[in-house]
Order: C-alpha cells, then structure tokens, then sequence
C-alpha cells in the first residue's frame, strides 16, 4: 500500500486540509472507491477504512492482479466531518455538486477538480453515497441514466439490487454523472444507513466491494478461507426508481415504525404510527396499498405532513 | 388579501405556511408577482415586500392589475437563518420546478411554481449570500436575452449580467419560469443577513417604473437617483467580461473597498493576512481595469473563495460606467 497527499490546503485556524489516497498493486488505473463527501456519512467512513484494511491484507497475499492499481479515497471532506456538519464548513457548499471541479474556482470546485483530476480514467469507479432525506435503504447500487450506465458490470457486486433514474438538471455536477461522461463505468453504492454505523449492511457492502474486485479480476486468487466467507451474491435485480411506489404521510407528528427497510409487507399492512404529540393519540396508521419489498425507510422521528415516509418495490414489479 | 398557497403540517402543533399578499384594482388584467426568501438568509427582499406592500395599498387608486407579493418561500429558513430548508439540507432554488408526488419539499417547490405559473412578470428577489456584497444587478440567462432585457431595463438597477446557460441553473425558480412561458427576472443585491435601504427603496421606485411600463401603475415613478437625482441607464454585461478574484490563499480578507467602483488595473482590492503571524500573505490586485460589482463582504477565507468581482468595459461604455459607480458611492 502506497498512501499519497491528492489535495493538501491551508487554514487559517486549523490543521491543513488534506485529503489522502491509499493506493493498492501498481499498473492500470482499474478501481477507484470514494468515500465521504459529507460530514455526516458515517457509515461510508467506516466501510471505507474496512476495504483499506482488507485491501491491505490482500495486498500482502499477493492478490492484487499483476499490471493493476486500485485507489481508495477514504474521505474528501474530513473537515466537515470533524465539526460535524453536513456540508463544507464555511460556505455550505456540497463537494459532490462541484464535479468535475474548476481548479481556478471556489474552495469546493477546487477540491473537487484536484479529486476529479486523479480518479478521472479509472475503469471502474465506486462512490460511497448518501441520499438528502434521512432514511434506511435495502443497500442497493445506484445508476444515473446517462445513456452511459453499465447495468451488466453492475451485477459483479452481488448487490440484490440495481436501481436507475433519470438525472434531474442539478445532478449533472454529481460525481456519479461526471465519471460516467469521462468513461468510468460509475456505480454509487447505497449501504443502507448515512449517519450511523450498521454492521450488518457496512460488512454486506465491503462484501460486495471485494467480490465486484474477484469479478474484474482485479483482485485474483481469493484464499480458501475466503472462498468460503465470501459470498457468491445475489442475481441482482433492476429497478427503475421511478417504479417504485411512495407511502406518504398525510399527518405530521410522531413517527413510530412498525416494519423496516428490507422487510416484505402486505397490501395493506401497517407500516408505522402517527402519534399526536401532545395527547398521544394515533392521527393516522400507515399502510402499505401494495405488497412488496420496503426499499426505503424515512427514519427520523419525527414527520412532517406530506414527507415521503416508505418507497416499496411492488411485488413483481 | 391575504391566501396562503402552502399548510403543510409540522410535527409538533404548528404548519408551515407560504402565504401572498394579493392587491387588486381596476379593470386590468396584468399580474405581477414578487417573490423573495428563497434562501432563509437573504433579506434585501423583505424590505422591498413591505414598501411594495405598503405603497400599492396607499395608492391603490394607481394601480390596475393585481400586485401579488411573497415575502417568504422559505419561512423556515428566515426564521431559522439558514439559507437551505431546515430538516432537508436543501437549497430550494435547485429543485424547481418540484414534483407534486416527491418529497414535502418539492411539493411545496411545485405549489409555489404552478401559483406563479402564469403572471405577466415575476421578480425574484435576491441579495447574495452572507459572504459577498453585491451591487444592484439583473441576471438573465442568455437563452432568455431577447425576452427580459427590455424590461430589465426598467428596474433602475446598475447592472444587467447575461450570464452563460448552465445546466445546473435549469433548476431554479426563474428558469423554470422562463422556459413555460411565465416571464421572471433575477434581482441581486445586497448582502445577506442585512438590509440596505438605499438600495431596497430605489429598487421599489423601479419596480414601479416597470410596473408602469407594463401598463399596471398609473402613477408617477421616478427613477432618479435618491442622492444624485440621475437618471440611470444600466451597465449592461454579456458574455465574457467579468473577472473573477479568487483567492490564493487562506487567511483573513481586509479591504475598505465597496462594490459599485471603478478600479484600475493593479489597483489594490485588499490584502489576505495572517493573524497569528502578522504576515500579508497576498496583497489582491485588480487584473483590469473595471466596474467592480461584487466585493467579498466575510473576511474568512480559504485557497479559492469568491473576494471579487469586476466588469470589463469598453471606451463607449465608459460615461454610462462613471455614472453608475457616481451613484453607487
């Protein structure tokens, strides 16, 4: 493992600002894995510093592929993330709405151009991403339809799902869209939760990462005690996002959950409870109008009316 | 008349309301609508809604039409200041024109959109951020050119900017406007978390001379400078002609300068300084000769903040420059 300063710059009250890649084998730029972008994403900080450690230990079993390289960038925003804001600090800015970055522009363009400057030419590029309303996801990897997408290399992480949607005008500066306009076949991964640490979907997705690295031969030779831990994965399946069915809630108050991101529900169940604040009296159950899978679980608790509160995968859609 | 355009139910006994002041007279049939706090921490808007407000009601025999005034797109976020929706991390003005089946924040995006949707003119009303200062400006997508400068115009304000289309702006409320055929012009000004009444009150003056150009103001306007008594005719700007001072350094911004001055090439624009060692760590320089427009009002600043702002003119334009910038000081 080689670790490299990609972006180093100075503070006026604190410690420089640096971002670090860790870099694995030597060769073709093959895998690229990126982690926060944003202060809160927890989770992805720590799967991000769990690939680093099995990649390190890979590396000394020789199983990093002769004539390939691979670059972890465990976080491009740690400031935010030791002030514990969501954005960049002074300004609010989001670094994944600045790609591909301007070298000569604002301190988050800057930033993102010198991060674009040594992932750009990767042929596969993973980025650990957060969604903007606080929830739970079935981990899932996630495609903006670019015309670009790469649905089949897609299903090399065994993820049980590939979801795609159709890029609004403010998604063309997300990383995701970037990559995928400069050739990098682009997947950004879902790992169920944002600013909490899951063991369960953080050691299912790390998983994931190292089996989509077996299956592009980026890493060879798993150990026989790999092979054994590690999953073959899921046949995954595509979901349009736009096929998903949302459950809304029609009052605000106290949101009690009754079934989870991941559960299988009935047309017709109850979902969660809507409790008055004050007397405690249920202003509304919320029901499933369709069976299937809960994709989406919003997990704050408290809702506001009209928030969107579950997406469901309709069975046999 | 009063009439709230959005009652969305908040968690514990209170509701987000977006509500519009609606002042009617006369047989006319125009409609014009205007729209401010879109960002919680910009307030020139306000004062521009009360003195609008204020003046249409007091002489209301003026005016035919309706005059529709929205003081607060993000109530949430003035009341909280901050500039995003609270709860949601989101700057409003990227996901018009929302989405009536999408989260509580695009459907409040898409209420507000389709209850404008159809005006003769919108006026969007913005004063910057907290971080830089701004003179008075129209801004007017270059796809939009041909349909809003001739009433920019109007508006009295120093500066119209035809800025370059950008994909990333499709999400904005005037753009979406704009392209379904409602009419919406872009005022900056200002600075955020403040308000300016010079600014504020020659702004309502032309918002009336526009208003009268449109056939829904009967009474006099007057667009003279409050303290010059000059009639001004905008700087106008299209294509590449601005500079932009970044800054080289991080430390802290000092300048004395103020937006709306003609500056020299290699004039002094402010110096980034250490406070801990006392060095001057860049001295900023103008790299034109111009009409500085933006002038960067928080002085923290790190390796590329936005300091400055500077207009490139030409001979011809010259007397319309020092008249502007005589007014602005």
């Amino acid at each position: 493992m080689r670790k490299e300063i990609l972006f180093k710059m100075k503070s006026t009250y604190r410690d420089d600002f640096c971002i670090e890649g860790y870099w694995f084998g030597s060769g073709e730029k093959t895998a690229c894995i990126v982690g926060p972008m944003r202060g809160d994403e927890v989770q992805q900080q720590y799967i991000c510093s769990q690939i680093v450690k099995a990649l390190q230990e890979r590396e000394s079993s020789g199983e990093i592929a002769d004539g390939k390289s691979i670059l972890v960038i465990p976080s491009c925003n740690p400031f935010s993330m030791n002030v514990g804001r969501r954005f960049w600090a002074m300004d609010s800015t989001d670094i994944n709405r600045m790609f591909p970055g301007y070298d000569q522009g604002e301190t988050t363009q800057r930033i993102a151009a010198a991060v674009f400057k040594h992932i750009e030419g990767f042929k596969y590029g993973m980025q650990l991403a957060s969604f903007y309303v606080p929830g739970e996801f079935v981990p899932h990897v996630r495609m903006l339809s670019t015309g670009y997408e790469d649905l089949e290399t897609a299903r090399l992480f065994g993820f049980p799902y590939i979801t795609t949607r159709k890029p609004l005008p403010f998604d063309t500066t997300l990383l995701n869209y970037n990559w995928q306009i400069w050739n990098t076949s682009s997947f950004s991964i879902y790992a169920g939760l944002t600013d909490r640490i899951a063991p369960t979907t953080s050691g299912q997705t790390v998983d994931a990462v190292m089996r989509f690295l077996y299956n592009t031969q980026t890493l060879v030779s798993p150990r026989a005690d790999e092979l054994a831990t590690l999953s073959p994965g899921f046949n995954s399946a595509y979901i349009d996002e736009d096929s998903l069915t949302a459950v809304v809630a029609h009052h605000a108050g106290v949101y009690v959950r009754r079934r989870f991101a991941g559960d299988f529900v009935a047309p017709g169940e109850v979902l969660a409870h809507i409790i008055h604040p004050y007397n405690g009296s249920v202003l509304e159950e919320v029901r499933s109008d369709t069976g299937g899978l809960i994709f989406f679980s919003h997990h704050r608790p408290m809702v506001f009316q009209n928030a969107m509160l579950y997406r469901i995968k309709a069975n046999g859609k | 008349m009063i009439k709230t355009i959005v009652s969305t139910a908040l968690p514990v006994a209170e509701r987000l309301l977006i509500r519009k002041n609606v002042i009617s007279n006369g047989k006319g049939k125009g409609r014009f609508c205007i729209v401010t706090g879109t960002h919680g921490d910009e307030l020139e808007g306000q004062m521009v809604c009360y003195e609008m407000a204020r003046l249409v009601q007091k002489h209301i025999d003026q005016l035919d039409g309706t005059v529709e005034i929205y003081p607060a797109l993000n109530p949430l976020g003035i009341d909280t200041i901050q500039r995003g929706v609270p709860n949601f991390d989101l700057d409003m003005n990227r996901i018009f024109p929302g989405n009536e089946h999408g989260t509580m924040v695009e459907q409040t995006a898409f209420a507000i959109y389709k209850d404008l949707k159809g005006a003769d003119m919108v006026l969007d009303i913005h004063s910057s951020n907290l971080y830089l200062r701004e003179s008075p400006q129209v801004r007017i997508n270059v796809l939009n050119e041909e349909e809003l400068v001739p009433y920019a115009k109007h508006l009295g304000v120093d500066f119209v900017w035809v800025h370059d289309a950008a994909t990333v702006l499709e999400a904005t409320l005037a753009h979406s406007l704009n392209s379904t055929g409602t009419r919406c012009l872009v005022v900056e000004m200002g600075v955020g978390q403040r308000i300016n009444h010079r600014m504020c009150c020659h702004l309502v003056k032309g918002i009336f001379n526009l208003m009268k150009e449109m056939g829904i103001w009967n009474g006099e306007t007057d667009l003279t400078d409050m303290e010059t008594g000059e009639l001004l005719e905008p700087i106008f700007c299209k294509g590449d002609r601005v500079a932009f001072l970044n800054a080289e350094c991080s430390g802290v911004f000092l300048t004395e300068m103020r937006s709306g001055k003609i500056v020299d090439k290699g004039q002094s624009i402010g110096q980034i300084v250490n406070p801990l060692t006392g060095e001057i760590l860049s001295d900023v320089k103008s790299p034109i000769d111009g009409f500085l427009f933006t002038i960067r009002a928080y002085p923290i600043v790190y390796e590329g903040s936005l300091m400055a702002r500077i207009f490139q003119y030409n001979a011809e334009e010259t007397e319309i420059v020092k008249a502007v910038s005589a007014a602005e000081q």
